[in-house]
């Protein structure tokens, strides 16, 4: 398989390189700081495109592809985390289940702003009561008349509570769980709730161990009035539409690890080679370059996973079992290879004005989002034929 | 309105550059990417045919082994076409020879305005321009810090020392432009996609119509007869604080002519 990237990918990632460096980096400890969502910024990244990157034009996308999201998550979350998963999430949740399971009409209405970074969307799966166990969904919705009610309660909602956020697509069960039986799933559907709409509350943002400039919110849907033509695919498709597009977002969250990686590669190194200690630079102790070594070995291993994942999806092969290895494999070593940074950073790792600080505190949520690590090896050991539950 | 702009493609000023041994020349046989310098002129262009409601940017370049990343990345920007000038004659070319093969590219695309930058960053003689505007008998005007439009007649605040000039010529005419005139755009992916397939026009002195003489080593009229480095930067002098080192400040201001 040629991993190669085109001469055009290679051009744009540049540019979003030198945008981020621009644009991001020499903001991005005091958004870190200060909790601080940029709008601004996001919308600037939509001007350049991102956010409709793997969209056909005619829904103001680029007509690009996974891989070329990729390139521009890593981009970005060699500087900063936080901006790289508001990319992720509002392309791979936001975006990417009303381009796969919407009617024309519904991608006509929502798409072209969100492609345009204009607006962005948000996935309201996880509920206070489960994550990873997303069959046990609590929150109803019931027809009535040509509208459909929605209760319940969300957690952790990613890009939900912007100043932009224009439609959160909920999951809500739609039959009690014993009328489909089998596994307790019951019958689960999708619901585009707009912002705003009367009943749907946004709590006030969690406070984080990291992604601080990263949107998130819990919420509570009380008699949430959506019209019968919100629902998004067909009814009781709600849990089959939701776990198809959780494999293009672990491969944009093996992207943003990947990034993660190569910053903490990059920085060390410097320091490693500045910073002396007993007369002479730390990085001539084998201890201390022998940790960065590794991390080269984890960014090439992580670069490969990613962009073999991203390539048998953008060739229309089977991606669950490489998404979920590249998920598995590329978090972990993020949060490794921030420890190993810290380490090489010394005290300077410790305090906020340097940078691997804050990517200490960020990669740790790679290992829990989108599907925990414990559930990447569910999903591997069952394509292994294991008798796991 | 249909503008020119003149960018310059430039060894990538992040990777250490090189002198020839033998010529002296630098080396720009790797990969030669768009003047930063330059992205200002062809952000003012685009805005320039924007606001005029219609008509073409086309870049025109000079740059050796037929290299045109630097223009695919203005015409990701929004340029329309390129020219490009390369030929293995134009070797050694002086500031004179290159203005030379540009004002004749140029005269192809009929412009209205042509846009360069002040100066280029690597070779940064700054002449360029003004003799491209001389061999065109187009009046220039330099150090634009903003350019409109009206009426034929072009309005620029001219940056000074002291503020800015306003200042204003007949269409059509050459504008040179400094780094604070517009912010330049980052191309976007369809930019870039897109600027695969627009036209790039390369051509050789030949089609120009100039004769060899004129241009590259035959034509120069300047000559590289020595290259020194550059002074070392002499260590600071340290003044120890004795109640009375704000004297000693003001005393080197003054031998500086800052005061
Ligand atoms: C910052 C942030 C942003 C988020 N954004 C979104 C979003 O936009 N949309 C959304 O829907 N959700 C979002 N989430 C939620 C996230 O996806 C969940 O937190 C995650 O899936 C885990 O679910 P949970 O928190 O309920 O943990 P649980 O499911 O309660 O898991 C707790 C622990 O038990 C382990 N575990 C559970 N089941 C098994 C098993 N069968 N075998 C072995 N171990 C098991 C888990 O791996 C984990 O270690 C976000 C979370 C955070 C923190
Ligand atoms: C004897 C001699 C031999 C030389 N030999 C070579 C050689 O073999 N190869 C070589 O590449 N250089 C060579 N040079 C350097 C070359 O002459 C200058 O780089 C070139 O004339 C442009 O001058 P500048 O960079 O100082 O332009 P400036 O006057 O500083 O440029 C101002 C602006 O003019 C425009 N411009 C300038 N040059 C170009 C261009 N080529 N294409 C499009 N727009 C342009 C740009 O907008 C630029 O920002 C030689 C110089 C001398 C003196």
């Amino acid at each position: 398989m040629d991993l190669e990237l085109s001469a055009e990918q290679e051009a744009f990632r540049l540019v979003v390189r030198d945008f981020a460096a621009a644009e991001i980096a020499p903001h991005a400890e005091a958004w870190d700081r200060d909790h601080h969502f940029p709008v601004e910024v996001v919308q600037a990244m939509g001007e350049l495109g991102l956010f409709g990157l793997p969209f056909p034009e005619a829904y103001g996308g680029s007509g690009a592809d996974l891989t070329t999201l990729c390139v521009a998550i890593e981009e970005l979350a060699r500087v900063d985390h936080s901006l790289a998963i508001t990319l992720s999430a509002g392309v791979g949740l936001g975006a990417s289940p009303i381009f796969h399971f919407g009617t024309e009409e519904q991608k006509q209405r929502w798409l072209p702003d969100l492609c345009a970074g204009r607006a962005l969307g948000a996935f309201g799966l996880t509920e206070p009561d489960g994550g990873s166990d997303a069959g046990a969904t609590r929150t109803r919705a019931v027809a009535d008349g040509d509208e459909w009610v929605i209760d319940g309660e969300k957690a952790f909602i990613t890009n939900s509570g912007t100043a932009i956020t224009s439609v959160i697509t909920v999951t809500a069960r739609t039959a009690a769980p014993d009328v489909a039986g089998g596994a307790g799933k019951g019958e689960i559907s999708a619901f585009l709730v707009p912002a705003g709409t009367p009943g749907l509350e946004v709590q006030p943002p969690y406070r984080k161990m990291g992604w601080h400039a990263s949107d998130t919110h819990g919420l509570s849907l009380a008699g949430c009035r959506v019209p019968a033509d919100n629902l998004l695919g067909s009814r009781g498709q709600g849990f089959r539409s939701f776990l198809a597009i959780l494999d293009e977002g672990r491969i944009a969250i093996s992207a943003l690890a990947l990034g993660c990686i190569e910053a903490c590669l990059a920085l060390s190194t410097d320091y490693a080679g500045e910073r002396h200690a007993f007369g002479k630079p730390i990085g001539s102790n084998q201890a201390v370059a022998f940790s960065i070594a590794d991390l080269a070995v984890m960014a090439e291993n992580a670069r490969n996973l990613t962009y073999k994942a991203a390539a048998l999806r953008d060739a229309g092969r089977p991606i669950t079992r490489a998404a979920a290895v590249a998920k598995l494999y590329t978090t972990e070593a993020a949060v490794t290879a921030t420890r190993v940074a810290t380490q090489v950073f010394g005290g300077y790792g410790f305090v906020d004005e340097t940078p691997v600080s804050r990517f200490y505190r960020d990669a740790k949520i790679l290992e829990i989002g989108e599907g925990t690590s414990e559930i990447q090896r569910l999903v591997i050991s069952r394509s292994l034929g294991l008798p796991v539950g | 309105m249909n503008v020119v702009v003149c960018v310059k493609q430039i060894p990538d000023p992040a990777t250490p550059g090189a002198l020839d041994p033998s010529t002296n020349y630098l080396k720009r046989d790797g990969k030669l990417i768009l003047d930063d310098s330059d992205a200002y002129g062809v952000e003012m262009a685009l805005q320039l045919v924007t606001a005029a409601g219609g008509g073409d940017v086309t870049l025109v370049s000079m740059a050796p082994n037929n290299e045109s990343s630097g223009l695919r990345t203005g015409l990701a920007m929004g340029a329309a076409k390129a020219i490009l000038v390369s030929d293995p004659s134009l070797a050694g070319s002086d500031a004179l020879g290159t203005a030379k093969v540009l004002a004749a590219a140029i005269k192809r695309a009929e412009p209205e305005l042509v846009i360069a930058a002040t100066e280029s960053s690597d070779g940064y003689t700054g002449t360029v321009p003004e003799q491209i505007a001389a061999l065109l008998g187009f009046p220039s005007i330099t150090f634009a810090k903003s350019i409109e439009i009206a009426d034929g007649t072009a309005k620029v605040d001219r940056q000074t020392e002291a503020g800015y000039d306003e200042v204003s010529a007949p269409l059509p005419a050459l504008i040179s432009v400094t780094a604070g005139v517009v912010e330049p755009r980052y191309p976007s992916f369809k930019g870039i996609m897109a600027a695969k397939s627009k036209p790039v026009d390369t051509i050789t002195v030949a089609d120009l119509g100039l004769g060899a003489d004129q241009v590259g080593e035959a034509g120069a009229r300047q000559e590289i007869v020595a290259v020194t480095a550059a002074e070392e930067r002499q260590a600071g002098e340290i003044v120890e604080d004795d109640g009375e080192s704000h004297l000693k400040i003001v005393q080197f201001l003054e031998t500086q002519k800052v005061l």
